[in-house]
């Protein structure tokens, strides 16, 4: 293991991480709304907002999926020594991390219907995230919004399976967004 | 500097609750089962709320928490000091001014914004836990959207009674979707639960979390002919006239004398500090005096 996979973590974890995941918490309770977190340096190609998301949120108890995008020797150390999250593939995977079009999202796993929580929470690296493009409505947001999004349709269908549905979280350089399966696209 | 993690959880216990919370947002209503911790209070005294507040807090935090409205009971006093103590927050008992209110059984009279955030302290998250007690059913029942028995139960109650009876922990439908106890809260509240702010419920004994992002639709559930009623004494508080809030009513003698007033205290002393008087109050600076 390089020694560069020793760094980049939170300086101060519980204040950092309070930080992080009220950022990411209004992100999630409010779709579409762009938050900025800062205070992490994981290895090329991840973002800073991806590396807090998974410092935040991720540990031994959490299934990760790599898409081949983030699938290198220094992240996979980085995410070893910060989290202790095992690696898996995407079908049991809690969280996953990676490039849009990498990320096989029929496979993974979108809750039961007794259990609409046990799905994946898509971490998903994108180069631009603007307030501009798809229309979104839904719980969360006062009248409309607008958010940058990868696609349309893909998230119309997984709206529809609500209750169940995989939970999506934009990162682009210190900026996330959210989309649960409650929100409506057009 | 405090001998404690910052707001008292470990920090694998934070993400723990974090998780469960954003799974909470993202299926408005779900009750998502955490592993609750042992807290340095009995369950029923708050528990969940209080683990739900160390998950969510930041160092940059005002807290305020209220049981049944009021800020000085012991419940709110003791949770408002753990906090101090262990995550070195500022406190306040001013609704505007916190950024955090962890509460018991009420919502606060003031509308809160979209920046706070509102903890609810949960006995029972299972609206039809009295109706059906396995949780293997219950969780069935939610799973196909089952609800009927507890129409059956309004409806037991008009005609037993010639009107909804249910006054507290009235059961709301979330988003179209679930069937949601919005805690002990009294029904005069239930209005209050489309709001701009995040409501985060925590229920420690029976370790479930669920949430409310801003903006969600909650409806009451009722019939037709017997459209929901938030109700409230009706008189107006004898300290500050208001006719507009939720009402205690108090034995204040053995003769059986009475009084209402508000059992929101901060927007009681408030009014009163505008100069509002009512029937049996004296000024607020002769009574501070």
């Amino acid at each position: 293991m390089q020694t560069h996979c020793l760094e980049g973590g939170f300086l101060n974890q519980p204040i950092d991480a309070s930080h992080a995941f009220r950022a990411i918490m209004i992100a999630m309770a409010r779709p579409g709304e762009i938050s900025v977190v800062a205070g992490v340096k994981p290895p090329e190609p991840m973002s800073t907002a991806a590396g807090t998301v998974l410092l935040t949120l991720c540990d031994p108890e959490t299934p990760l999926f790599l898409a081949p995008s983030h699938d290198t020797p220094q992240i996979r150390d980085w995410i070893t020594f910060y989290t202790g999250a095992p690696f898996t593939v995407a079908e049991h995977a809690i969280f996953a991390i990676g490039a849009w079009d990498q990320l096989p999202l029929a496979v993974f796993p979108c809750g039961t219907a007794e259990y609409p929580d046990r799905s994946t929470t898509l971490i998903v690296e994108l180069p631009t995230l603007t307030s501009s493009g798809a229309m979104l409505s839904g719980p969360g947001i006062k009248d409309q919004t607008e958010l940058s999004l990868p696609g349309t349709k893909i998230f119309q269908d997984n709206a529809r399976l609500f209750p169940l549905g995989l939970d999506f979280i934009f990162t682009c350089g210190g900026c996330i967004a959210a989309l649960p399966r409650t929100t409506r696209v057009s | 500097m405090s001998d404690y993690n910052f707001a008292y959880l470990d920090e694998q216990t934070k993400r723990m609750i974090r998780r469960a919370i954003l799974k909470g947002l993202a299926i408005p209503g779900y009750q998502v089962p955490f592993a609750s911790r042992e807290m340095p209070m009995p369950y029923g005294w708050g528990t969940g709320g209080v683990q739900v507040s160390a998950a969510v807090l930041t160092p940059d935090d005002t807290f305020k928490v209220i049981d049944q409205g009021a800020d000085d009971t012991t419940n709110a006093v003791s949770i408002r000091r753990f906090f101090q103590k262990t995550a070195g927050i500022a406190v306040t008992e001013a609704t505007a001014d916190a950024s955090v209110i962890q509460t018991r059984h009420r919502i606060p009279e003031q509308v809160l914004r979209s920046d706070q955030i509102i903890v609810y302290q949960v006995p029972i998250p299972e609206p039809l836990r009295f109706l059906e007690p396995s949780e293997v059913e219950t969780r069935k029942m939610h799973s196909l959207e089952e609800y009927g028995l507890m129409h059956v139960k309004l409806y037991e109650d008009i005609s037993q009674h010639g009107d909804i009876a249910t006054a507290y922990a009235y059961p709301v439908k979330v988003e179209g979707r679930y069937v949601m106890d919005p805690s002990p809260i009294p029904k005069f509240d239930n209005p209050k639960l489309e709001m701009a702010g995040i409501q985060l419920f925590g229920a420690g004994r029976e370790q479930r979390i669920y949430a409310i992002p801003p903006y969600t639709k909650v409806v009451s559930l009722d019939f037709e002919d017997y459209p929901f009623q938030p109700t409230k004494a009706d008189h107006a508080c004898d300290l500050c006239a208001a006719t507009d809030s939720y009402l205690d009513e108090l034995i204040v003698d053995d003769e059986g004398s009475r009084m209402f007033m508000c059992s929101d205290t901060d927007y009681c002393s408030t009014r009163r500090k505008q100069g509002h008087n009512g029937a049996q109050g004296v000024p607020y600076a002769e009574d501070a005096a």
